[in-house]
């Protein structure tokens, strides 16, 4: 047997593969169910009803895929660029923090001021978490993928801090659960992010401007020179560098806006969802990580960033539905891992055909 | 004298940083071989809840059940890291984003909470589990009692691997196989090493070390099973095997140091001028971040640096 690279990438292949790698992924994930003795075919069922198809579940799908394609954005911009950001679980974090301490700051001010200022402070605070593995990528080569993560765990404790073992400013005191039960205090009606229904689906202002950021970001990548330079230096650094682009400007850069758009998904959070600083419900939910499942299976391209974090939206939001019920905990992440692992396994397809072959040519992951 | 604050924070961080030795030995031998496995923290989850599984179902005398546990739990860990290794050296994937949904497939939202639920494994203490092995009279010896005879059998099985492994990448044919594996596939390939299967037997024995990094979690230091119990330590691992610049001796210090700093809000807490757990809880992950800063200099890199081909698939036709 024999792999060779292709010289031409066929279209139809480029829809088949991942299609044939979906199929491989629930296949495998049945054997699993099989295995612990779960019925797979109820179980897919059931996931699928609760993502799509039960009443108001396409609402519900709406709300857990709005911070995933902020977090699915906010990798693909830095993950084209070779530069692996896996730090938008704490940006989203600092974010949330940001966001949550205008709104509560603005009580007064009219609605549309008070949620601008609100975007603008998650973005920033995103960014300027983000900034720390940034600076250190850009000048002192330290690698990204770690310090960007252990800032996640960082962020975790400084938001569990605020709310649960301290009197800050974005904890209820007053009131009679306030020492019982710590929780965030409530956001001024002015700070409520604006929806919008049609047909019964409700679409909330975040998802609308993650849509717009995903816009911006195609702009910025196809049509712009810094977008041009961004994918030059992503592909061949050293290219780059001999035509004389500034590397560590870009690096800076494209992690400060990874950073925002992370942010951004948390300031989301509190005006759209929760609105409160809610320690539990964000560091429960795994957005960042879902996040850069969502990047890669797009390829990084924004547009498809917002469908694919729709379906594993719809994924995620039958987790929790299901959850407790005869529904197995943690299959969630099992399907989206193996669904990645087949996607990447199955790019060897498109890029390279296999002479004399023995196999079948959609080789599955082994498992076990 | 050994309840002082020094010595008790050393004797815990010899006993915290084991999990971080175990697991970053295994990357260790990974990377030498070229191949970066993010999936060190869904690897030690599995590790983990498949040990203590083992040792509630094996019913046989303590050592047995214990020795048999950490036996399925080095499985289970290079079954994860199998899938890996296939997706990066026999299909070529991104090594980055392969790691990352290893992880994701088997961390805390993933295989290891599945398994854990659908096993039954939460909210019971481990029927057996690792203690001291030496006599109580030799534990109260001043100060080296509680440090170095105070410790569990795993830790002193810690040290012979550190030994083995670093004999085994200075002294052995195979071992020296494998640093030119890392360095330049393409003339250890020409030499006549089979590059693939050095790739696939690192990669799986480094996972295995990581099962057994997480069963320590789950046998010795929490002993139950609790999902996501690592918390990040295979994040730690990860960065521990680069400011030990890929050398095992180094690994163990740097270990202990992150073992002693991820005890220290434990033992911060009875005194009344501790600072706020959280700030505490930071510190390893703070200082993952600085250790990493100092040793990224620039001669660092060059005079220690990581193997050449670290994350590069090796393809015999496109060399």
């Amino acid at each position: 047997m024999r792999i060779e690279r292709r010289l031409a990438q066929p279209r139809w292949l480029m829809l088949v593969v991942p299609l044939l790698s979906l199929v491989v992924a629930f296949v495998v994930a049945t054997v699993i169910l099989l295995a612990t003795h779960h019925p797979p075919l109820h179980s897919f069922r059931r996931l699928f009803d609760a993502a799509f198809l039960a009443n108001s579940a396409l609402t519900e799908t709406v709300v857990s895929a709005t911070p995933l394609a902020f977090t699915g954005l906010a990798a693909a911009v830095a993950f084209r660029m070779n530069l692996f950001n896996i730090g938008a679980e704490g940006q989203l974090y600092a974010g949330a923090i940001t966001g949550a301490t205008m709104g509560l700051l603005l009580g007064g001010a009219p609605s549309p001021v008070t949620i601008a200022v609100m975007i603008l402070a998650g973005s920033a605070g995103g960014a300027l978490l983000a900034a720390i593995p940034g600076v250190l990528r850009a000048f002192f080569s330290t690698n990204e993928i770690i310090t960007s993560l252990m800032l996640n765990y960082v962020m975790a404790l400084v938001i569990d801090y605020l709310i649960f073992d301290s009197h800050s400013y974005l904890r209820e005191t007053k009131g009679f659960n306030a020492s019982v039960f710590p929780q965030g205090k409530q956001l001024p009606d002015a700070a409520t992010w604006s929806s919008w229904t049609i047909h019964g689906l409700v679409l909330p202002l975040g998802f609308l401007v993650a849509i717009g950021v995903a816009v911006g970001l195609w702009f910025l990548y196809s049509r712009t020179r810094f977008g041009f330079e961004v994918q030059v230096i992503g592909d061949s650094a050293r290219a780059g560098r001999y035509a004389g682009m500034r590397t560590r400007r870009k690096i800076l850069a494209v992690m400060l806006l990874s950073g925002a758009v992370a942010g951004l998904g948390g300031a989301s959070q509190d005006g759209d969802f929760r609105h409160q600083l809610d320690p539990r419900g964000l560091t429960q939910a795994n957005y960042g990580y879902t996040g850069i499942v969502v990047a890669a299976l797009a390829r990084y391209n924004p547009f498809a960033v917002v469908v694919v974090a729709f379906l594993l939206g719809g994924l995620q939001n039958a987790g929790y539905t299901l959850q407790g019920a005869d529904f197995p905990n943690g299959l969630v992440g099992v399907l989206q891992g193996l669904i990645l692992f087949c996607v990447l396994g199955g790019e060897l397809f498109v890029r390279y055909r296999i002479r004399f072959e023995r196999r079948p040519s959609t080789a599955a992951p082994a498992t076990q | 004298m050994n309840n002082s604050l020094l010595v008790v924070v050393i004797a815990q961080g010899i006993a915290y940083g084991t999990p971080l030795l175990y697991a970053a030995l295994g990357e260790l031998l990974a990377e030498r071989s070229g191949v970066l496995n993010l999936g060190v923290e869904g690897m030690m989850l599995v590790g983990a809840v498949m040990g203590f599984w083992a040792v509630q179902r094996f019913h046989v005398t303590s050592p047995l059940a214990l020795v048999g546990a950490i036996a399925v739990a080095a499985l289970a860990g290079a079954a994860m890291a199998a899938i890996h290794a296939f997706l990066v050296i026999t299909l070529r994937a991104n090594q980055i984003v392969s790691g990352l949904a290893l992880t994701i497939f088997a961390g805390v939202a993933g295989l290891s909470s599945y398994l854990g639920n659908d096993l039954n494994l939460a909210r019971s203490p481990a029927r057996h589990q690792f203690q001291a092995i030496f006599p109580k009279s030799w534990q109260d010896i001043n100060v080296v009692g509680p440090i170095l005879f105070g410790q569990s059998a795993l830790v002193y099985a810690s040290w012979v691997c550190v030994v083995l492994v670093a004999l085994y990448l200075t002294r052995t044919r195979v071992g020296l196989n494998l640093r030119a594996v890392g360095e330049s596939p393409a003339a250890a390939d020409a030499m006549g090493i089979d590059v693939a299967g050095y790739r696939y037997a690192h990669t799986l024995v480094g996972g295995a070390f990581a099962g057994i990094g997480g069963a320590t979690f789950s046998l010795s230091i929490t002993p139950q099973w609790l999902a996501g119990l690592t918390q990040g330590a295979g994040w730690i691992a990860i960065a521990l095997v680069i400011f030990a610049f890929w050398r095992p001796t180094l690994c163990l210090v740097g270990a202990y140091f992150f073992g002693a700093f991820t005890y220290l809000p434990f033992a911060l807490q009875k005194y009344s001028w501790a600072p706020p757990p959280e700030l505490a809880q930071s510190l390893p992950y703070v200082m993952t971040v600085l250790a990493l800063v100092l040793v990224s200099s620039r001669a660092a890199r060059l005079r220690f640096g990581a193997p050449s081909a670290l994350g590069q698939p090796y393809v015999r036709e496109e060399r």
